[in-house]
């Protein structure tokens, strides 16, 4: 299980302090899969981030099993990685590696034997259906199959935990559901503690069995997808009904009778006179 | 002018091809010593300006382990031996070179400059080559638990071959042409003996014929490192 307990993180910049994520506090329960939506900028990233403290919170814990990763030295920090695996929107894999290296290296950086190391990784690509692709480079393969490669280099190392940021977002919708099915099989069959980073309410529909949602560094909305497949669950803020209407709405009626949303004045053109009506 | 010069050698053919066979050992010479201080330096340099560099990337103010105060101590004494020009460079390590090498002349006294200035040239190859890696690799590595020394082995050295090897190949480049300051201290070399026959005693053709070898060194050198940058590249 993973506590987040208040965690805060404020980044210090020329002009000022900027809180990316405020006081959030989450139980993610064993085994389940937790999605993560919200907007751009919402502090997703930083969030997901702080569970494995590449990003370490200013304030608050993140506990994992019971074992307060904030208050661990660097070392040991490292070793508890090692339980973690987690995989990005731009897959991060090394172009100079095959894709059977790029796994290899996985085990390598948890301490396992040479030895061990080959037949591993390659038990992992054939996981996620790869075993022929073992010596392609990254270059050589779909964005689909890169993401695959770098589930499997997440995986190879028997994490407790998945960390996904994103895991979806340059691949097509095809893809997507095929590399999703592939993070939910093996969420099922290792029963690995997952968390689903988004912007697609689909992809949370899909896979999270639990879903927080985000806005200013805050989670300000909790839902059961069972619960909106259900019908049941209603949206308590103007960010959740957004993000739970799927459908994007322009406006498309002339611009002349418009006005501007922050003024309330008329628009005006490019040469400062108001927008003549049609 | 220059066609007019040629006779006064006393060539008897008017393409001065005897003179130049008749010079081909002394030729054979100063490619040698031009080989051994590119063989010694180069290499010396990679070894040293290596870490050097790794060092400036990771201490930096948004590297792998920030040292800001001895980052900026360090990023400044590197620009400064980057500045001198390298014949006042030459001159004014001789102490050094006589410490180091035991002489100050030949081409052994040479090597101490040029690997001396290569270093640092190196090191800034090295950094800027990590740098443009971006942080996605280091990222996955450092959450795959990699420790700093694995990210820089495993993940930023691998990564960024391709590009050091073309950035060898710039520095071997240049190189050659900065050995042909070396006669300054008796160091030899083909570029010192185009300058000592051509441009001391106006044997132009000698000197077209030593300029010619140092082209070709330089193609050599040029398309040997792209060819094996292109090989290693896997992007
Ligand atoms: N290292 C940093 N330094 C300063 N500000 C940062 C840093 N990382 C993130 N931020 C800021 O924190 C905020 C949240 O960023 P984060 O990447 O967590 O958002 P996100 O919800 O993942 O957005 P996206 O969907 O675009 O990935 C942004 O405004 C961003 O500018
Ligand atoms: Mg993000």
């Amino acid at each position: 299980m993973i506590s987040l307990r208040n965690v805060s993180t404020t980044f210090r910049g020329k002009d000022g302090d900027f809180t990316a994520v405020n006081d959030v506090s989450l139980e993610i329960p064993a085994g389940s899969i937790q999605g993560i939506i919200g907007f751009s900028g919402a502090g997703k990233s930083t969030l997901l981030r702080n569970i494995n403290l590449l990003e370490r919170p200013t304030r608050g814990q993140v506990v994992l099993d019971g074992v307060d990763l904030t208050a661990l030295d660097d070392e040991r920090l490292r070793r508890e990685r090692h339980q973690i695996g987690m995989i990005f929107q731009h897959f991060n894999l090394l172009n100079n590696r095959t894709a059977l290296q790029n796994v290899e290296l996985s085990l390598k950086f948890a301490g396992i034997e040479k030895a061990e190391r080959r037949r591993r990784a390659q038990e992992a690509l054939e996981i996620v259906d790869l075993a022929e692709k073992s010596t392609s480079y990254p270059a050589q393969l779909s964005g689909g199959q890169k993401q695959r490669v770098a589930i499997a280099r997440a995986l190879v190392t028997h994490p407790k935990v998945l960390l996904c940021d994103e895991p979806t977002s340059a691949v097509d919708p095809r893809t997507t559901a095929s590399v999703l099915q592939y993070i939910a099989d093996i969420n099922q069959s290792l029963g690995i503690t997952t968390v689903v980073v988004t912007h697609e309410l689909n992809v949370v529909k899909a896979i999270a069995d639990n879903v927080a949602v985000m806005e200013n560094g805050a989670v300000v909305e909790r839902f059961d997808v069972a619960d909106l497949a259900a019908g049941t669950f209603e949206p308590g803020t103007e960010i959740g009904r957004y993000l739970l209407d799927e459908e994007i709405h322009l406006d498309r009626t002339p611009l002349a009778g418009r006005r501007d949303p922050a003024s309330g004045a008329p628009l005006r053109g490019r040469d400062g006179k108001e927008l003549a009506h049609a | 002018m220059l066609s007019a010069s040629a006779p006064t050698t006393g060539s008897e053919s008017g393409l001065g091809l005897d003179r130049i066979i008749e010079l081909l050992p002394e030729i054979g010479v100063a490619m040698g010593q031009t080989f051994v201080m590119l063989l010694v330096a180069i290499p010396l340099a990679i070894l040293l300006g290596t870490p050097l560099g790794v060092w400036l990337y990771s201490a930096s103010p948004v590297g792998l382990k920030p040292r800001p105060r001895a980052h900026r101590i360090v990023d400044s004494l590197v620009n400064t031996i980057r500045s001198f020009p390298f014949l006042i460079l030459l001159i004014a390590i001789i102490p050094i070179t006589r410490f180091i090498v035991g002489t100050t002349i030949g081409t052994a006294a040479v090597i101490v400059p040029l690997t001396i200035n290569a270093i640092p040239y190196f090191a800034r190859f090295v950094e800027q080559n990590l740098t443009q890696l971006g942080s996605g690799v280091v990222e996955a590595a450092r959450a795959m638990g990699a420790t700093r020394g694995q990210i820089v082995r495993d993940v930023l050295l691998v990564e960024a071959r391709p590009a050091l090897i073309g950035s060898i190949t710039i520095m071997t480049v240049s190189f050659i042409s900065y050995s042909a300051m070396a006669g300054l201290v008796g160091g030899g070399g083909i570029g010192d003996f185009a300058i000592r026959y051509g441009y001391y005693r106006y044997e132009t053709v000698v000197m077209l014929a030593a300029i010619v070898l140092m082209i070709a060194l330089v193609q050599v050198v040029q398309i040997g490192g792209t060819r094996l940058a292109r090989v290693l590249d896997k992007r």
